[in-house]
């Protein structure tokens, strides 16, 4: 028997999940119209790589992954692309995003599949495909899966499946590993080989008997000898990937740092089922299951194509009429969507209808009393009344201080706060500005630094202005004393002729063609001593000095120069 | 007596001769304030705070020629970390200084650009590319907002475009909560 750790806090909300699990996994069929977002993962958005009007087979690249944090996007049907535009997706901002329209004709046909063995695979390439086929984090992160495999400095030794699913309503990887457990554990053992672990944990919350069961039976039919189910105690948020890191390993992951620093990387057992169908079917992750419960009369989870609109997935299961809201998550941690016409992406585990009897309107908030209920709950070991006290003050430096970055938005202080503040907002908003700030900063420096470039350019063209005038009137000098000094030969010149040289007009003519080179030479050579002819390292020292000289002007007299001129 | 007077003028020499060594090799180069107070500005170089650009009116700030509430781009937030950074008071926008815009960007109308370049040469941060008879255009991602190529342009191409939100650059609201739960009978709920 393992040995497990606690971590700290955690709440104990209601489950509400005995409801969905009453019926098999059903197949959401094909939708009238299927609208893929080309951002659902974590990174770079997707480029589109298809046409308006183009026909597609199921399981196509619509959009390449761009820059190394990206994932590709595929058509979840056969169809012909009737649009390429913004839409309103998923996201509690309710702003549109670039997706991809594709109208279903219903045949359903694949593109060419090529089924792998992984183990005949190097997991370079593994990774590779993965990318390819779109696999990206499904528990809820959306974070493109190739690059968790890629380990990093330090070596792993311990691969964490996540199965517990401790958020209350959300059965969609119950159902999974009930049903499909084989593919999962095969899938785990293909990320142990990639990552060349020596241990698998998947963890359960033991409020999940029969996924237990069936895992176990998994491991066993695979004689996978270095796998191991660990049923864990049922707490929000245990599936938090820190949180139950610490409770199968006793690695406390501190703040800042990477588990994989420690030699420990996590999945959920989704993505483990995925990425094997990605590799040994040769299918790229175009469906998922979602979770479609609250107030609706058949609660159950359903296997849906990626982009399938929220409405009609919903109507499957007959919600009640008093629906008032689509949550898209769980009740903790899950966002409002902006309304049923967005449609399911990579990120979509759970769509809740709520009703006002299911989630009254929230109290008013009252003042904090400082009762620290929050702080005992805090899986992060945070301070949230203090967080809450400087994300209301706007005061993010402090926030940052106390670690508002290693808040998961778990929600459990929110749960247990007597005077029912929405902490969790405060905190979003707090993060918020902050990666604004950030931004705006970054920008403010990329001005700074042109502007800056720019004046310098403005000095250094007025000094090579300046420059080259000088160096005209030098050679104009420099002609004049040319001239003179080349007047004596000339004036001798005509007198030996006149004594007795018949040519004496062609010989003058030579001399002054001889005073005019000799002067060009005396020119030339002032031109050389001139900034024209300069070796780089004389360059660099004069861009040095205009540089020192642009930045003391600017400094020393600040309406000097206007930088429009 | 006289030996005290002959020491202490002797480590009086000699700190001064300490002082005035470190003064000229620990020397700072330029004006440390006027470079934190640069930091802190937008940089969007527009001249609104009636000075050539975000250098000069830190400048004229650190000299103590310049209130800290003359940059519409920074906004209120701008003033309080100019009145934190300087332990000043928090000073509102005065009643002659135009309030803060929505961030924008210049949007060039390429049909109608006769290519003159007088915008290029009034952009602060070389944000327009373009060359003489050609037409030009703005780069978005380095166009500040300024407005300074706007009255320039002989042929009123240019205009503004307030940048939108997009899922990448939203922010999350900070929490608004109706101050009490009006009944439902009058139909109106009073916010903050
Ligand atoms: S639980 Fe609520 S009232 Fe208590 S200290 Fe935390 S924020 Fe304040
Ligand atoms: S939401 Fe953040 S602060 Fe609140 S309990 Fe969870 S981790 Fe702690
Ligand atoms: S008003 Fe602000 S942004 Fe504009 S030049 Fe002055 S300091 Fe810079
Ligand atoms: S393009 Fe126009 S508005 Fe944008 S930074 Fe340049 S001058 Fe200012």
């Amino acid at each position: 028997m393992r040995t497990l750790y606690h971590f700290h806090g955690g709440v104990h909300p209601p489950t509400h999940k005995s409801q969905s699990v009453q019926t098999p996994i059903a197949q959401a069929g094909l939708p009238t119209r299927l609208l893929v977002p080309l951002h659902q993962h974590v990174g770079n958005s997707a480029k589109p790589s298809v046409q308006v009007g183009e026909r597609v087979l199921k399981g196509q690249i619509f959009g390449m992954p761009e820059g190394s944090v990206s994932s590709a996007v595929h058509a979840p049907t056969s169809g012909i692309i009737s649009a390429i535009d913004m839409q309103v997706v998923a996201h509690p901002s309710g702003l549109p995003d670039l997706c991809v329209t594709l109208i279903p004709d219903g045949r359903d046909e694949w593109i060419k599949r090529e089924p792998l063995d992984y183990r005949s695979v190097s997991p370079g390439d593994l990774r590779q495909l993965l990318r390819f086929a779109g696999v990206v984090g499904l528990g809820g992160a959306v974070f493109p899966s190739d690059l968790k495999l890629r380990g990093g400095k330090h070596k792993i030794t311990t691969l964490v499946i996540n199965g517990a699913e401790c958020e209350p309503y959300i059965t969609c990887d119950d159902m999974l590993m009930r049903e499909r457990a084989d593919e999962i554990v095969r899938g785990a053992e293909m990320m142990r080989y990639i990552l060349a672990a020596d241990e698998v944990l998947i963890g359960i919350e033991d409020n999940k008997p029969e996924a237990i069961a069936a895992m176990r039976a998994a491991v066993i039919a695979n004689r996978l000898a270095s796998m191991e189910i660990v049923p864990v105690p049922t707490i929000y948020p245990g599936g938090g990937a820190k949180q139950l890191i610490r409770v199968l390993t006793g690695i406390e992951v501190a703040a800042g740092v990477r588990s994989t620093d420690m030699g420990v990387q996590c999945f959920n057992v989704a993505t483990a089922y995925s990425a094997y169908r990605a590799i040994a079917h040769g299918e790229p992750l175009i469906s998922r299951i979602v979770t479609v419960t609250g107030n609706v009369q058949r609660p159950q989870n359903f296997e849906v194509l990626i982009g399938m609109p929220v409405h009609e997935l919903v109507a499957l299961a007959q919600p009640g009429s008093d629906t008032n809201g689509h949550i898209m998550g769980g009740p903790m941690m899950g966002v409002t969507l902006p309304s049923d016409r967005v449609t399911v992406t990579k990120a979509t585990n759970c769509i809740i209808e709520s009703s006002p009897a299911l989630f009254p309107p929230p109290r008013q908030p009252l003042p904090c009393i400082r009762c620290t209920r929050c702080a005992e709950v805090c899986p992060a070991e945070l301070q949230p009344q203090e967080l809450y006290w400087f994300a209301r003050a706007r005061d993010f430096g402090k926030a940052q201080e106390y670690h508002l970055f290693d808040c998961i938005e778990c929600g459990a202080c929110s749960y247990v706060c007597p005077s029912s503040i929405p902490l969790v907002q405060y905190y979003r908003f707090a993060k918020s500005e902050i990666w604004a700030n950030e931004r705006e900063k970054e920008a403010a420096n990329l001005a700074r630094e042109r502007h800056e470039y720019r004046e310098l350019r403005i000095e250094r063209d007025k000094q090579e202005k300046a420059e080259k005038l000088a160096q005209k009137e030098i050679a104009a000098l420099a002609a004049k004393a040319a001239a003179p000094a080349a007047q004596p030969p000339a004036q001798t010149a005509p007198a030996q002729p006149a004594v007795g040289d018949p040519n004496a007009g062609d010989t003058a003519q030579q001399m002054i063609n001889a005073a005019i080179a000799r002067a060009k030479e005396q020119a030339a050579a002032v031109k050389a001593k001139n900034t024209e002819a300069l070796t780089p390292q004389q360059q660099a020292e004069i861009a040095e000095i205009e540089a020192r000289r642009a930045k003391l002007r600017a400094m020393s007299h600040p309406d000097a120069e206007s930088p429009q001129e | 007596m006289l030996i005290a007077l002959l020491v202490m003028s002797a480590l009086a020499l000699l700190l001064g001769a300490v002082l005035g060594f470190s003064a000229i090799k620990f020397r700072v180069e330029g004006n440390p304030l006027v470079d934190k107070i640069d930091a802190v500005l937008p940089q969007t170089q527009c001249g609104q705070c009636g000075y050539p650009g975000c250098k000069p009116y830190a400048t004229a700030i650190a000299a103590g020629e310049a209130d800290i509430n003359c940059c519409p781009p920074g906004g209120e937030e701008g003033i309080r970390k100019l009145a934190d950074l300087l332990g000043v008071e928090f000073k509102p926008f005065g009643a002659d200084t135009a309030g803060p815009k929505p961030k924008s960007v210049a949007f060039i109308d390429e049909s109608t650009c006769i290519g003159c370049t007088l915008c290029i040469q009034a952009c602060p941060v070389d944000a327009i590319v373009g060359a003489a008879k050609q037409m030009h255009t703005i780069v978005a991602a380095e166009c500040t907002g300024c407005e300074l190529c706007v009255p320039p342009c002989p042929v009123d191409c240019i205009s503004m475009a307030v940048i939108a939100d997009n899922i990448s650059t939203w922010k999350w609201q900070y929490p608004v909560f109706p101050l009490r739960a009006v009944p439902a009978a009058s139909q109106t709920t009073a916010n903050i």
